[in-house]
């Protein structure tokens, strides 16, 4: 068995923290990992946030982001400790055998320089090959990338191409000195669901073209699924299991595993609607005050009590500023909103109390939904004693059973939502939501900003929730496996229009109209071999390139 | 809750000032303008030090005295009370304009944040010690223009900040959420904005504060500020500065008071500023 | 037309404007405020008759309008009238005084410009180590105090008891080069001091910010090594906000300038406007008031053209 190509064991890694009222010390974030990739092979890491990927990453480059230290271990590129070397050695590491394609492109280039002139930097300073050869070397890389106009590409400035094109770049970049490995760290996150698709097939056709190996960081297992070879699944810091992508998929060992694989694999029976619908959007034009161009056009969309209508697009497409339509912060140039039989008042100042009272929304960030500097307890009381005039003991008492219809306890009335983490955060939201009383709740975009597994906990106790409380939601998203999940109707929104509109079953089964069939495929399904097919069923371009 | 070592030392030294200025009348030693000596005796400060000048047999008074023969640690004490009764008034004056005219451009937007912004952009493209010096050639000077023309001047600088701050917290979800339940705008400012901007603005006024002393005793040291027989502590610069040319230090005594008041209040404000950036729960 | 163009034409303009709005503004201000030219003249013991002569002798009747725009006519042509104190010729004295005041202005920059850069670019390098606290905190003692008690400090220990420069500041024209120096050296100190206080902090942080971008971490990971990281990639997008910082702390200079000529009886444009304010000379001090601000006025719109010029994404629109 040869050498492999990086060979890591023991790796411990340390950070400092600064708690504002004790001294700081230092912490352990990775706890000793072993971990091989051979030759051309692509290794896929795999965690939720804060599981150490990125910082394992930058590691086999004898890189610490932010003050993080590498204290411990061995990590063997070609055979040399990497943290071992002196600075000359390791300045020839990096981008010379070992380069890094970030998350953001459009952040990691310099905004001053031309794309090409960055393209080329790392293999002309590393005397891999004279800068002619190097440019020529980079359109080639363009071209293979799918990049428009390779040939001229180069000459831009990084904010005049798009993010998906940008993305490809940096992937060329970090081809350019053809390195032996590199460190893919959630290439695809920031991009939108059908620009993923064309950047992870490039780097996969590139990946197999040049023989690289790689190392590819995601959240995303069905992403992972795609390019790896082998996957590490990593939980806080630690190796939970490893293995060929065949095996973690389809014969999971561990439970952490096994609840990653079977994420939003929720099944939820479409419920037939009758009788008058609890909301009617009929007609609505919008456009946003002082732009001259609609940014909503003829919506027409019927949700009906204890139901979930799910408003699918991109970023965009308008499924945003619907919501703010609704609830009367964009008032409508056209059209009506009716609710509970009546026609809501375009502006938000117009509306009665019970009217603001029976339609709630959630945000996607938590973090800045809340006001910081409210207890748990004022946030979910102030409804109460808006709404209701709830005092004293009753007030404590309903913001307990509030507390436990959320499944939290009532030893969170007198927490700040700073100590909490992001799916309790979210579940405060909710309840604060809940304690109106209402008939409608939006909800924004609610999971996209957690870890897939707690954004399962939190669509599971949504639907709980409908149960009990017969409350209809208008959801918005851009993931189709949470609306498979939850959904009863669907409107899929492209460019301000409603593309397609029905019930669940009806929306997602063929035939589709064009932007329908490109989102569809555009989600990554856990199956080996699925990027492939997509890519050559695809009838749309997406809107990335 | 923890106070840092250089936030307490701020804290002491600051209480100290202020406590001198309010009862001025009980702890200075002699009257404000009381000739007790001859002209510029030497300091008992510098006595023991071994400062003054040679010869020095005996040295009466602390500081000494000043060009008329007036204790001078009496005149310090009196003119920090109007240094710092002047600055304070006007600290006040101009942050309660600043903020609550910040808050409400911030939360009105529209037209009347433009009339507003572009107001005090304007008076803003004057520097500040240019447009006193022309207001203060034309008007009468008391204590109560001046703390009035400083407030308004600096109150410029508040509300930019205000409205910065309060634009900043307004944009979060929370704001908006409020406003979706129905919440009166007053409920929005003072319950869900004004506890968020509270500790930038205090930070804010402790440096105020301290620029509201410099330009106080900048002012009196031209001559246009506090008038006679009022003291403070650049008057006294202005009215010791010839000693400067006999080796004699009088003149520098303010120097010290202002830098050591400032420094202290820099240090509670940095402690005040840190204090709040980690109740935001930070990961750093 | 490039779009670049259109914002930098803008904001000219809106600078033409303000100047034009401060103008106003310093005019109507001594137009609303209490007691006029006639009656700081005449004083308290002035009789109604002689007060109502002297304000039809000096065209004070004339509606407001006219007197602003023959104020800004004069300004713009050279004739700026006569000081009400002495009668000599306004336009004379500034004329000789502005080039004094520019002169200790021009020196003090040219000291306190690089000065502040270096010392900023050391505190990033050490950031929060020893260099970094050490500069950090000398700065803190210099923007504590007012700029004419640090002055009295220096003269106190430069001029009295060391005797290394005088005391008092003057410049003129057929004193030698070298000379001069030497006459305005504490004054320039004082400058110095209290301006590089101001820009070393606003350096630090433009500095900073720049380091903490996410392309020096790509740049970083290519293996260039510091130098070259902040040379090919940290510079080039640290100029721009730099010389932002320079701007606007040289239109601070401006001002500073006024009380440092009072403490050293130089005789510029500050010391002109102290003692006609003084003096009440409200001629004198709205004309050299308005040339106060439209330096300022004009400092700070050079800065903010140079942010656009050297902003990529305007220069190279989509």
């Amino acid at each position: 068995m040869s050498t492999p190509l990086l060979s890591v064991r023991g790796l411990k890694i340390g950070a400092t923290v600064y708690p504002p009222d004790a001294k700081p010390h230092d912490i352990e974030i990775v706890h000793g990992v072993d971990f091989d990739v051979e030759a051309g092979k692509v290794l896929g890491l795999i965690g939720e946030s804060g599981a150490g990927k990125s910082t394992i990453g930058l590691a086999t480059m004898a890189y610490g982001r932010g003050g993080v230290k590498l204290t411990g271990g061995t990590v063997l590129v070609n055979g040399r400790d990497v943290l071992q070397s002196d600075r000359r050695d390791v300045s020839n590491l990096r981008g010379g055998e070992v380069t890094y394609v970030s998350q953001s492109a459009a952040a990691s280039f310099n905004p001053a320089k031309r794309i090409m002139e960055q393209v080329i930097e790392a293999a002309v300073l590393q005397n891999k090959f004279s800068k002619a050869d190097a440019v020529a070397r980079a359109v080639e890389l363009f071209r293979k990338l799918d990049l428009p106009e390779p040939e001229t590409i180069g000459e831009r400035f990084p904010h005049q191409v798009s993010g998906g094109q940008l993305q490809r770049c940096m992937t060329a970049l970090a081809l350019c000195p053809e390195p032996d490995l590199v460190v893919f760290d959630e290439p695809t996150t920031a991009l939108d669901v059908t620009t993923q698709i064309d950047v992870l097939k490039a780097i996969k056709e590139a990946i197999h073209d040049t023989g690289v190996s790689a190392l590819y960081i995601t959240h995303d297992l069905a992403v992972v699924a795609q390019v790896s070879d082998h996957i590490m699944v990593l939980r806080q810091g630690k190796m939970v299991e490893y293995g060929t992508t065949d095996q973690i998929i389809n014969a999971p060992v561990e439970d952490y595993t096994k609840a990653l694989v079977s994420v939003r694999s929720i099944n939820h029976n479409e419920k037939t609607s009758s009788g008058e619908p609890l909301l009617q959007v009929q007609n609505i034009t919008a456009r946003y005050r002082g732009t001259k161009f609609d940014v909503l056009k003829g919506i027409d969309v019927d949700l009906h009590a204890g139901q979930t209508l799910a408003v699918v697009g991109e970023s965009g497409s308008g499924k945003s500023t619907l919501a703010r339509v609704i609830t009367g912060l964009l008032p409508a140039r056209e059209g009506i909103v009716k609710f509970n039989g009546r026609e809501l008042s375009p502006e938000l100042a117009n509306r009665s109390q019970d009217d603001l009272r029976e339609l709630q929304m959630i945000y996607q960030m938590a973090d800045t939904a809340m006001n910081p500097r409210q207890t748990v307890g004022t946030i979910i009381g102030r409804p109460l004693e808006f709404y209701f005039g709830l005092k004293g003991a009753e007030k404590q008492n309903r913001i307990k059973e509030l507390l436990n219809e959320i499944e939290m306890g009532d030893g969170f009335i007198d927490r700040y939502p700073a100590e909490l983490s992001g799916g309790q955060k979210q579940r405060i939201c909710i309840a604060r939501a809940l304690a109106a009383k209402p008939k409608l709740i939006i909800c924004d975009e609610v999971t996209s900003a957690l870890d897939p597994l707690v954004a399962d906990g939190i669509l599971k106790l949504l639907l709980d929730l409908q149960k009990i409380e017969d409350v209809a939601y208008l959801f918005i998203t851009h993931d189709i496996a949470t609306v498979r999940a939850i959904a009863d109707s669907i409107a899929v929104m492209y460019q301000g229009e409603v593309a397609r509109y029905g019930g669940k079953t009806k929306v997602l089964s063929p035939p589709f109209d064009d932007y329908t069939d490109l989102l569809l495929s555009s989600v990554p399904e856990m199956k080996l071999g699925w990027l492939e097919d997509v890519i050559s069923n695809r009838k749309m371009n997406s809107g990335g390139n | 809750m923890r106070i840092p070592l250089s936030a307490l030392f701020g804290l002491f030294i600051t209480s100290v000032y202020f406590f001198c200025a309010i009862f001025a009348s009980w702890v200075a030693p002699y009257g404000m303008a009381e000739t007790v000596g001859e002209v510029w005796e030497p300091s008992r400060l510098g006595f023991l030090l071994g400062t003054a000048p040679e010869g020095t047999v005996d040295a009466q008074y602390w500081l000494g005295t000043d060009q008329i023969g007036r204790d001078l640690l009496t005149r310090m004490i009196y003119g920090g009370q109007t240094t710092i009764l002047i600055a304070t008034a006007a600290t006040i004056l101009s942050f309660t304009t600043g903020s609550v005219l910040g808050f409400f451009a911030a939360v009105s937007g529209g037209w009347i944040d433009q009339a507003l912004s572009r107001f005090v952009d304007l008076v803003m493209s004057i520097p500040s010690l240019i447009l006193a010096l022309v207001i203060l050639s034309a008007i009468d000077v008391t204590v109560v223009t001046l703390i009035v023309l400083m407030g308004l001047l600096d109150s410029t600088r508040v509300f930019r900040l205000a409205r910065a701050v309060a634009l900043d917290i307004s944009v979060m979800e929370f704001v908006e959420a409020a406003r979706l339940r129905g919440e009166k705008i007053a409920w929005v400012i003072f319950r869900e904005i004004l506890p968020n901007a509270l500790s930038p603005l205090v930070a804010e006024m402790g440096l105020r504060f301290i620029f509201m002393v410099l330009f106080i005793s900048t002012l009196s040291f031209l001559g246009i500020g506090v008038q006679p027989p009022l003291a403070d502590w650049g008057g006294i610069v202005k009215e010791n500065k010839d000693g400067i040319n006999f080796g004699i230090g009088a003149a520098l005594y303010p120097a010290a008071a202002i830098a050591t008041l400032a420094i202290s209040v820099n240090l509670v404000a940095d402690w005040v500023l840190n204090r709040t950036t980690s109740l935001k729960g930070g990961r750093g | 037309m490039h779009p670049i163009l259109k914002l930098v034409a803008q904001r000219l303009s809106l600078g033409i404007f303000l100047l034009f709005a401060a103008s106003a503004l310093l005019f109507g201000l001594t137009e609303i405020l209490p007691g006029d030219a006639a009656q700081a003249q005449l004083g308290q013991s002035a009789t109604p008759e002689n007060l109502a002569n002297l304000r039809e002798e000096m065209g004070l009747n004339r509606p407001a309008i006219t007197r602003y725009a023959e104020w800004i006519y004069g300004i713009l042509t050279g004739d700026m009238g006569n000081a009400l104190s002495n009668k000599l010729p306004i336009g004379e004295q500034i004329g000789k005084r502005l080039g004094a005041t520019m002169f200790l202005a021009f020196w003090a920059a040219l000291i306190s410009v690089p000065f502040a850069i270096l010392l900023g670019l050391i505190a990033v390098r050490y950031l929060n180590r020893f260099p970094d606290k050490a500069i950090s905190g000398s700065t803190l003692a210099a923007i504590s105090l007012p700029e004419f008690m640090i002055a009295y400090i220096l003269i106190f220990v430069f001029a009295v008891k060391l005797g290394w420069a005088p005391s008092f500041a003057n410049v003129p024209p057929d004193m030698p080069l070298l000379e001069k120096l030497h006459s305005i050296s504490l004054p320039i100190a004082v400058l110095t001091m209290v301006v590089l206080a101001h820009m070393m902090r606003m350096t630090r942080a433009a500095i900073l910010n720049v380091m903490q971008s996410a392309y020096i971490e790509t740049a970083e990971l290519k293996g260039l090594s510091s130098f070259e990281v902040i040379r090919k990639h940290a510079f080039p997008n640290a100029v721009a906000p730099i010389v932002n910082v320079v701007m606007i702390n040289l239109a601070y200079l401006v001002v500073g300038v006024v009380v440092v000529e009072a403490v050293f009886a130089y005789p510029g444009m500050g010391q002109y406007l102290v003692d006609a304010v003084v003096k009440r000379d409200v001629p004198v001090v709205l004309t050299s008031g308005i040339i106060f601000s439209a330096v300022y006025i004009i400092l700070n719109m050079i800065a903010d053209i140079v942010s656009i010029l050297s902003n990529p994404k305007l220069r190279h629109p989509k």
